[in-house]
């Protein structure tokens, strides 16, 4: 999905502010509180698996997303998610939140989708390694371009690395196709790689000596056509 | 809906000012609709607050680290299968599914980040630092991580390559940092206090100051 989340080379966003690594891992209770919060799918069937929940958070309003802090995120998420379900409205949170001391006003990051039909979400199997009967396309050292078109739902190839020539330097053997498995579509497991890149090949102010490693799935990918 | 005020009460949270932004307001609103529906209850967020604070973070990578330092046939195990090594430590909170435990050298410097949202080593690390999971950090270290370290302080000298880890499926990613001068004296309990997290996401070296204790 093309959305504000897929931040892999994205231009503007300043310094990093660094942080005291002994501060509170939860500066205030909200925020582990929406941490327990995503405990919740599993209990009501909003989403089963973590791709779901990620797809969830990606939708959310980008200005929320970049203003809200991770947690304001992980909450839009959430909120989506019960929301389509039908767990709980929209305008219970936002009464209850107004009871508290919120504004009509105030910036809600959730966009659940009205016309959302999500197929009844599957229990998940135990983690997402799975056997695979097909054998991998590609070996160590392979040439791989990855696909160069955007993917309109949920997907773990970042923008920056679409379209791009790269090594293969490990097989992980078959995991759960996020790209099916958050949309209700099933775990349909594919081979996954780890492919290098030199930075020169992703841009053309990439620094010396710089590679960058992504683990993708084999749907992600071509041969490179050498020469 | 009223005995809700109370639940701030029961875990001890650091910050004794109310947060009163959209957010904030919004988050407590949606836990009490589950709580009241019950979906949740507020001792879990309890729990969690004391297992974050108290139980699963660094510490255990830096285990990891010192053994690796110590016992080279440890360091072997850990770099061919990382996922196998740590079970023999038997950490709490989080399994990770598949660690790799990459190592630092004299002319490499490994570097991890998840530019889609913010995939880190639980089980060895705990709960990412915010600029982890921040945009400036996720779009510019896959761009130009040479010179983002150097702004967070780590210069690393051209002739050393940089390998950045763009954790973008659930393999998890860990950095074996290289052992400082002066610590051939140090115990494996004493190694595990000079290694720090960001050693271990990629964003320091570490420096022994002898006798010095974190």
């Amino acid at each position: 999905m093309d959305s504000i989340h897929d931040l892999g080379g994205k231009q503007g966003y300043g310094n990093v502010v660094s942080d005291d690594p002994d501060a509170p891992k939860f500066p205030g209770r909200w925020q582990a509180a929406v941490f327990t919060m995503s405990r919740v799918g599993l209990r009501c069937g909003a989403w089963t698996n973590t791709d779901t929940f990620r797809h969830g958070v990606e939708r959310i309003n980008p200005v929320a997303y970049l203003t809200q802090g991770y947690y304001g995120r992980w909450l839009g998420g959430i909120e989506t998610l019960l929301v389509e379900a039908g767990v709980v409205s929209q305008r219970e949170i936002s009464a209850c939140a107004q009871t508290l001391g919120a504004t009509e006003s105030d910036l809600v990051a959730a966009q659940p989708d009205r016309s959302s039909q999500r197929s009844s979400q599957t229990p998940p199997g135990k983690g997402s390694q799975r056997m695979l009967d097909s054998s991998p396309k590609y070996e160590v050292s392979s040439c791989v371009e990855t696909i160069n078109h955007s993917v309109p739902g949920h997907t773990r190839l970042p923008a920056y690395a679409r379209g791009k020539t790269g090594t293969v330097v490990k097989h992980h053997g078959g995991w759960v196709f996020p790209d099916t498995n958050a949309h209700g579509k099933g775990e349909q497991p594919q081979h996954l790689y780890t492919v290098t890149f030199q930075a020169s090949d992703l841009w053309r102010d990439g620094e010396k000596g710089v590679q960058v490693s992504l683990d993708l799935f084999e749907p992600y990918l071509l041969h490179a056509y050498s020469g | 809906m009223a005995d809700k005020h109370e639940d701030h009460q029961h875990a001890q949270t650091h910050n004794h000012q109310h947060d009163t932004s959209p957010q904030a307001i919004r988050a407590e609103a949606l836990e009490a609709l589950l709580i009241e529906k019950g979906l949740l209850k507020a001792s879990e967020v309890d729990d969690v607050i004391v297992q974050y604070e108290e139980r699963v973070g660094p510490m255990n990578g830096a285990r990891v680290v010192a053994r690796a330092w110590k016992d080279p046939a440890f360091r072997e195990r850990l770099l061919a299968d990382g996922t196998a090594a740590i079970e023999e430590f038997s950490f709490e909170g989080g399994q990770t599914e598949k660690l790799v435990v990459v190592a630092n050298g004299p002319n490499i410097h490994h570097v991890v980040v998840c530019t889609l949202c913010s995939c880190y080593p639980w089980a060895v690390l705990g709960l990412p630092p915010k600029w982890y999971k921040d945009p400036a950090y996720r779009s510019r270290i896959v761009r130009e991580p040479r010179k983002l370290l150097g702004e967070m302080g780590l210069e690393l000298p051209a002739e050393t390559n940089i390998n950045v880890w763009d954790s973008s499926a659930e393999v998890r990613y860990m950095v074996l940092p290289e052992r400082p001068e002066g610590t051939e004296a140090l115990s494996e309990e004493e190694l595990a206090l000079i290694v720090t997290r960001d050693a271990m996401i990629g964003v320091a070296h570490l420096q022994h100051k002898a006798m010095e204790k974190r």
